[in-house]
């Protein structure tokens, strides 16, 4: 009986060790990090990318024995998630579930621009830090919110890289058509590059919307070949922008540039053959670019997370499938999430808020750094476009090349035919 | 506004024009014999279409070969859809029959987005073009012109030439007076529904060579098509043909003087006009 005490109390003694042990700096503790995945619903394919990113990028931390921050503590990642149905009212509630219920540490987003204008929302309201991924759109962030930090560039900058691009290709060119989609994103992109444009003394010869669902450019590649303009610009998503590029190619019409969203970086937009050589088209991130800790020393900062060629081959090793930039942006936002962390000390949210705000780092993603302006608070400002240009080999074998930025480009631009 | 446009523009509308013409020629020729709104004459356009693109990509034949298979499948399709759908309704109000070819429309909509999802296709035909000064016209465009003159020539030449086709027209004018003739009439009506779903799907199988598609993209050709036969004039398909040359024109013409996303207002206030001022169309009705 004594005996039987005896083990009792030391069996006691033990466990209030072991719950002290997990309370001091020096033993692992779990980092909660929540998230709304679309495993059903419109956006459940690029989704499954991006989660894909974040599991890769959580894993390997565990692998790594977990974050380890100045005073010794070690964070686990444990990784909380939800079906959001690619619906907003059911981020809403799952957002509130996750910052309520589960009582996770820090937020990650759902994929798409209209999820996480959903989710930053509760996100924003309850303090809760959140890095998205998979959303360009420049409103969400224009609100003034303090804990939300976007890691996509801008939809505003798709075509004004472009410009540039095109500019630093060919100084002499002045007259433009900018032609694209009537959406809401189309528009948007469009809206943004032409003061841009006007600003850097361009003249916009064409300037028309088509809509959704548009098969027959015939009457604007006819107006757009009247108007002989240097380069196009604009476009809208893959099927319109494809046939867009095979009318002017079949119409032979001479512009020295063109840049379309969305579609040229889709390897089926080869399809359309000769049509697609030298098309340029804007992408968040390429698995051929040439981000590294050499360019980062080029720009003088600092060079974080894991090699682009790294990155590339654990994804492939993960899940059978080379990484889209869905799955490359669903990975950076832990990085720099883990980046700030590891800055702060804590997970104290005014401490990391504060790494956040500091930050300027180059990753396999490209460069990264946050307005800190109380407006666009968050808002991405560093991370450039990747734009890829269709380009013919000597056997007249056609792929994409990285040809901006500088710092990632595989291939110098060259002038359409 | 660019007047350099104008000429490649209003060619480029003018030889559209002559596919448009086809298909609504499809339209009105059901309507005119069996007074049927066909609802499901957007879908048939549809599946021309991926009859060209199950040739051409499916069996890697030479896709005109599926131009001419389109004609085939079309009017054994419509032949069975006059059997299955319309035929027990056709003496019933036309709003029956109008519901009866819509359930047809949905369950090819539903039967066609399940099996070849709602992806972009394109069908790549390269016939080369004619260049001179401004004015590139492509080959496709010359070809699918050639082709639809000549589908609707033979409709002509079967209409008024052979006795089946004599047939047809007897039973559009007066029904019951060609049964007292001795013509079986469910079978001329069964017949027109099968020319007229032939040349919907031939026009569709035309456009698949010239722009890219999807299992929905009939709903647009269906709602020109009902502009170009109430132009034309109802049940006239000679109406149609030039109803549909005059929609292509406008089409082109417009669009170099407007911004393009504007010309569908452009043909549906011609639509309006045409109803208010001249509801029998330019031609009159069915002769």
């Amino acid at each position: 009986m004594r005996g039987m005490r005896i083990m009792a109390a030391a069996a006691a003694a033990v466990l209030v060790v072991a719950a002290c042990g997990s309370g001091t700096s020096s033993g692992p503790k779990t980092l909660k990090i929540g998230f709304t995945a679309s495993q059903t619903g419109a956006q459940e394919l690029t989704s499954k990318r991006q989660v894909e990113g974040i599991k890769l990028w959580a894993d390997q931390v565990t692998k790594a024995g977990g974050i380890k921050l100045k005073d010794g503590t070690v964070l686990t990642p444990q990784l909380v998630s939800y079906d959001d149905e690619s619906k907003t009212d059911r981020v809403q509630a799952l957002y509130t579930k996750l910052i309520n219920d589960d009582k996770v540490d820090f937020l990650l987003s759902p994929y798409s621009s209209g999820l996480i204008k959903a989710a930053a929302v509760v996100g924003e309201q309850n303090g809760k830090i959140m890095v998205t991924a998979g959303g360009a759109d420049d409103a969400t962030m224009e609100q003034g919110f303090t804990s939300i930090y976007q890691v996509y560039t801008p939809a505003s900058q798709y075509l004004t890289g472009a410009i540039d691009l095109m500019l630093a290709m060919d100084p002499s060119i002045k007259k433009i058509a900018i032609v694209n989609e009537k959406d809401a994103f189309s528009t948007g992109v469009a809206a943004a590059a032409k003061p841009y444009a006007a600003s850097k003394g361009l003249q916009i010869v064409v300037d028309e919307g088509y809509d959704t669902g548009t098969t027959d450019f015939g009457p604007i590649v006819n107006k757009i070949a009247a108007a002989a303009p240097d380069a196009i610009l604009g476009g809208g998503h893959f099927q319109d922008g494809q046939t867009f590029a095979k009318a002017i190619f079949d119409k032979q019409v001479k512009a020295k540039f063109i840049a379309l969203l969305v579609a040229p970086p889709e390897p089926t937009f080869g399809d359309i053959g000769a049509a697609a050589n030298d098309i340029v088209g804007p992408s968040q991130w390429e698995a051929s670019v040439a981000y590294d800790a050499k360019a980062a020393v080029a720009a003088n900062i600092s060079w974080y997370g894991p090699a682009v060629a790294d990155f590339t081959a654990a994804y492939n090793a993960a899940f059978g499938s080379a990484p889209s930039y869905h799955s490359a942006g669903g990975y950076a936002a832990g990085l720099v999430l883990q980046k700030a962390i590891e800055d702060a000390g804590s997970i104290d949210p005014a401490a990391v808020r504060a790494a956040l705000d500091k930050q300027d780092l180059l990753t396999l993603f490209g460069r990264i750094r946050f307005s800190t302006d109380a407006k666009t608070h968050g808002k991405q400002t560093a991370h450039q476009m990747v734009y890829v240009q269709w380009q013919a080999a000597a056997d007249g074998s056609l792929s994409t090349k990285v040809v901006w930025p500088e710092a990632g480009r595989t291939a110098p631009i060259v002038p359409r035919q | 506004m660019n007047l350099g446009a104008l000429l490649p523009s209003a060619i480029d509308g003018l030889l559209l024009g002559f596919v448009y013409g086809l298909a609504a020629m499809g339209l009105t020729l059901i309507f005119g014999v069996t007074r049927v709104v066909n609802l499901a004459h957007g879908q048939m356009i549809a599946m021309g279409m991926f009859v060209v693109l199950a040739v051409a990509s499916g069996a890697g034949l030479n896709p005109y070969v599926g131009v001419l298979l389109a004609a085939v499948v079309g009017l054994a399709a419509g032949v069975v859809i006059y059997v299955v759908a319309v035929d027990r309704v056709i003496n019933a109000p036309e709003l029956t029959t109008l519901l009866a070819t819509f359930a047809v429309n949905l369950i090819i909509i539903g039967t066609a987005t399940t099996l070849l999802t709602t992806s972009p296709r394109a069908v790549d035909v390269d016939m080369g073009a004619l260049r001179s000064g401004g004015v590139t016209v492509l080959g496709t465009h010359l070809v699918a012109v050639v082709i639809a003159v000549a589908a609707a020539g033979a409709l002509y030449a079967f209409l008024f030439r052979t006795r089946l086709g004599k047939s047809i027209r007897a039973v559009a004018a007066d029904r019951a007076a060609a049964e007292l003739m001795g013509i079986n009439s469910r079978r001329m009506l069964a017949l027109a529904f099968g020319l007229g779903t032939a040349l919907a799907m031939t026009a569709g199988a035309l456009l698949a060579t010239l722009f890219s598609f999807n299992v929905l993209s009939g709903g647009t050709y269906e709602t020109k098509s009902f502009v170009i036969v109430v132009l034309g004039g109802l049940g006239n398909p000679t109406g149609a043909l030039i109803g549909g040359l005059i929609i292509g024109l406008l089409e082109g013409v417009t669009a170099v003087v407007i911004p393009v996303s504007w010309v569908p207002v452009i043909e549906y206030a011609v639509f309006v006009l045409i109803l208010l001022v001249r509801p029998r169309g330019l031609l009159g009705s069915r002769q």
